[in-house]
């Protein structure tokens, strides 16, 4: 018993001495006015994830540009798309920061909550799409030109498959109606998606005309054994190229086993350089220097002003790129990627340039795009966003708009 | 020597009294904190102890932070303390998440139909009625297939939270209206189906639903006739037959009260937390309190403090995430050291270790 009693004293006091030194010595919770300016970030995952990781080499060029010291920003990871967001914000907020930035789609709704709430807070929801019709003045989206940097990594797919036709080795089941078929694996199928893949389509098309692209989407952002298997069963309808807008590895790491297994199929990966998984197969991906507009948004923030509504920047900044060319790329690639990023940059070339897409064999010369958020365009504050000959995707708000299927893209 | 005995024995010893119990229980937690210390400090270099600070304040440094572990600790609770009628029963009740996405969906539907229709109250009443009974209907149907013709409950109701995934799925499309597969915060400006500040707190509803609905489910088990045949049905169906217990009955009614109270919480999380509804609403809750129901030997008030518990550690992960940029794998460490030690603990409430030279004493 005495025994007893004093094993109890024992852990009486351990667990004393641990709850002693729980209480909060450096209260980070708000209740102490801190002078020093701070900005909180809600990631949707951590630095595994290659999304989420390019997020996060932004916001450390920023707080570098921006001279913001490490105790400044404050991170919030794998973070859900749920109430957690929501939580997370106010958190942010009662911690003391000026500014809140979320980086994926789903974290939108409720940081428009919180902006509703907290309006001396600046609020940005990168990737989002409703800042400009909530009407609130704290509240913001952002988003990178990426179907520029997608338009050029289809200029790679372009010259591969010009090369691999003129070594003879593309095989008569990949033509279909005399045109090579190319396959993409989708996330969802949305606008921002939808505009994706054309732009990558167009890349490809302004190369190597005779093509013809068959999407399947995998209804996830991220899902690794579903990318591998939708690229899988591209290949089996023999796709010579497989594009992506989804997250994960999975679909150039199934593409380089079919390679080893002598199957004609190449990758075009998104975010990161897949030649880590892919070291044949991968062309290049595009990617998103988000950098760009974190070094923007922080120093507005540092100056107190506001973070522009609806920001979309690409070539022209830096703010979109390809990722270094693969071994398997054909010759003259690099000199076809400069040049064409040099007519972006200039203002020669436009992706969505008219005269070279259809719609059932029609030249558009009016197309709607939807901005009052209830997906019809027949709004007076909709607008139509074709003119000057070409699309101009992302100029009326962030997110990207194209959302039509244009000839030669189809869905199975 | 004609007796030899083995060094160590392990003899069964289910008579401890209460504060032995508690006592092995708090051993087993600072050993599983001095586990996980070590493995802290030899894996990061971080002082463990600024580590659990860090948790600690994840949790309680603020009222707001406060109050968000009192909310979710509720939340998982109420669903652990809806499992417990059908666990009781020794039916293997897995479809929580299901129960809980059904009864969301129908709160969300009400308000998204009914919102500013009617007074907030009414609207509030509706939602709690409606939603327990599609909660109810999602644990309905296996039940009555258990109870007519003995299908596997575990699969029966695992299967059905797939399908009220689909469900939620098809209705997040029909009410998203911007193709963005998300419905958004419903009644953002009116409030309409919310539940309402009182005394200033935003989540005390939340709180008072749980107390009652807890404190319902211990009188009923244990102190109604309800209760009585719940238990001797999940002792011995043989037993309750032929005390004449009418146990196809026993188990449809039994099943029917743990689906309403989980169709409850998802009520709950609705209007009173998230104000939104999709698959992520129940959010893996409907497994988690399967954990929290054993661990606490389906007594709800010992369930309380393991919701307390799993909630503390999630809050926690989050935390030190941002203090130390320790990813999920940290805290999910940490957390496995010690829910494996709080099941090593039970071992040592139940058993004893004899060694032989105590035994000749």
């Amino acid at each position: 018993m005495k025994k007893l009693l004093s094993l109890l004293l024992a852990v009486l006091m351990v667990v004393g001495v641990l709850t002693g030194c729980s209480k909060p010595e450096n209260p980070e919770g708000g209740d102490k006015p801190e002078d020093k300016l701070k900005i909180g970030v809600i990631l949707v995952g951590d630095e595994n994830e290659g999304y989420t990781y390019a997020h996060m080499e932004g916001i450390r060029a920023a707080m570098k540009a921006n001279g913001l010291s490490d105790d400044q920003v404050i991170w919030k990871y794998t973070i859900g798309e749920t109430q957690a967001c929501y939580d997370a914000a106010v958190d942010l907020v009662e911690q003391g920061c000026k500014a809140v930035f979320s980086n994926s789609y789903g974290h939108q709704q409720f940081m428009q909550q919180a902006a509703t709430e907290y309006p001396d807070i600046q609020f940005v929801a990168a990737t989002g799409d409703t800042a400009a019709i909530s009407g609130l003045k704290n509240f913001s989206n952002a988003f990178t030109n990426v179907y520029e940097s997608r338009y050029v990594s289809g200029i790679v797919a372009g010259m591969k498959l010009a090369e691999l036709e003129e070594a003879g080795m593309i095989p008569a089941e990949s033509y279909k109606d005399g045109k090579v078929l190319i396959g993409y694996v989708g996330a969802f199928p949305y606008a921002e998606v939808v505009s994706g893949f054309t732009a990558f389509f167009l890349g490809v098309k302004s190369v190597f005309p005779a093509v013809t692209m068959e999407v399947i989407y995998t209804n996830s952002w991220f899902n690794i054994t579903a990318e591998g298997e939708t690229a899988n069963t591209l290949m089996a309808d023999h796709c010579v190229i497989i594009g992506q807008h989804a997250d994960s590895t999975g679909a150039p790491a199934a593409v380089e086993a079919a390679l080893a297994k002598g199957t004609v199929a190449y990758s075009v990966g998104y975010n990161v350089d897949m030649l880590a998984v892919a070291p044949h197969a991968a062309l290049t991906s595009a990617t998103n220097n988000w950098g760009v507009y974190y070094t923007y948004a922080f120093g507005q923030v540092v100056k107190g002003e506001k973070i522009a509504t609806d920001w979309a920047e690409g070539y022209k900044t830096g703010a979109v790129a390809i990722t270094e060319l693969g071994s398997s790329c054909a010759a003259g690639t690099q000199e076809a990627v400069d040049k064409a990023i040099t007519a972006i940059k200039t203002g020669t070339l436009h992706v969505f340039d008219v005269a070279n897409w259809t719609v059932n064999g029609v030249h558009l010369n009016e197309l709607k795009i939807d901005l009052t958020g209830d997906f019809d365009t027949d709004d007076a504050e909709d607008k139509n966003a074709i003119f000057d000959g070409y699309f101009h995707e992302s100029e009326f708000r962030s997110a990207p708009s194209f959302s039509v299927y244009i000839d030669d893209i189809f869905e199975k | 020597m004609a007796n030899k005995e083995p060094l160590i024995r392990i003899r069964k010893k289910d008579d401890r009294p209460l504060y032995q119990k508690i006592l092995i229980k708090i051993v087993f937690v600072v050993l599983a904190l001095l586990i996980a210390a070590l493995f802290i400090n030899s894996v990061t270099k971080l002082n463990p102890l600024d580590v659990y600070a860090s948790m600690f304040r994840g949790a309680f440094s603020t009222k707001r932070r406060i109050w968000i572990t009192i909310r979710d600790t509720c939340l998982l609770l109420s669903i652990a303390v809806g499992l417990t009628p059908a666990f009781r029963m020794k039916f293997w009740n897995t479809g929580a998440e299901g129960q809980i996405l059904i009864g969301g969906l129908v709160s969300a539907a009400m308000m998204i139909y009914f919102g500013g229709k009617m007074p907030n109250a009414v609207l509030l009443v509706v939602m709690l009625v409606l939603s327990m009974v599609a909660g109810a209907l999602w644990g309905f149907l296996p039940a009555f297939f258990k109870a007519k013709f003995n299908t596997n409950e575990t699969l029966f109701t695992l299967m059905m939270n797939y399908v009220g995934i689909q469900v939620i799925e098809f209705f997040v499309d029909v009410w998203d209206k911007k193709q963005s597969h998300s419905v958004g915060v419903i009644n953002s400006e009116t409030r309409a189906g919310w539940f309402p500040s009182v005394f200033g707190q935003q989540y005390l509803i939340n709180v008072l639903i749980v107390v009652i609905v807890t404190a319902a489910v211990f009188i009923y088990l244990n102190y109604s006739k309800h209760g009585y045949e719940v238990t001797v049905t999940g002792e011995s169906e043989s037993t309750a037959r032929y005390s004449g217990i009418n146990v196809p009955k026993v188990i449809i009614r039994t099943m029917l009260l743990s689906g309403a109270l989980c169709g409850l919480a998802g009520f709950t999380e609705v209007a009173g937390i998230s104000h939104t509804i999709s698959t992520q609403t129940s959010g893996g809750r409907g497994f988690t309190a399967i954990i929290v129901a054993w661990l606490a030997k389906l007594n709800p008030f010992i369930m309380v403090i393991y919701s307390f518990l799993i909630v503390f550690l999630n809050k926690g992960a989050v935390q030190i995430a941002s203090d130390f940029n320790l990813n999920e794998y940290a805290s999910d460490t940490i957390t496995g050291i010690l829910l494996f030690c709080i099941l090593a603990s039970e071992f040592f409430t139940s058993y004893q270790i004899v060694f032989r030279h105590k035994e000749e004493q």
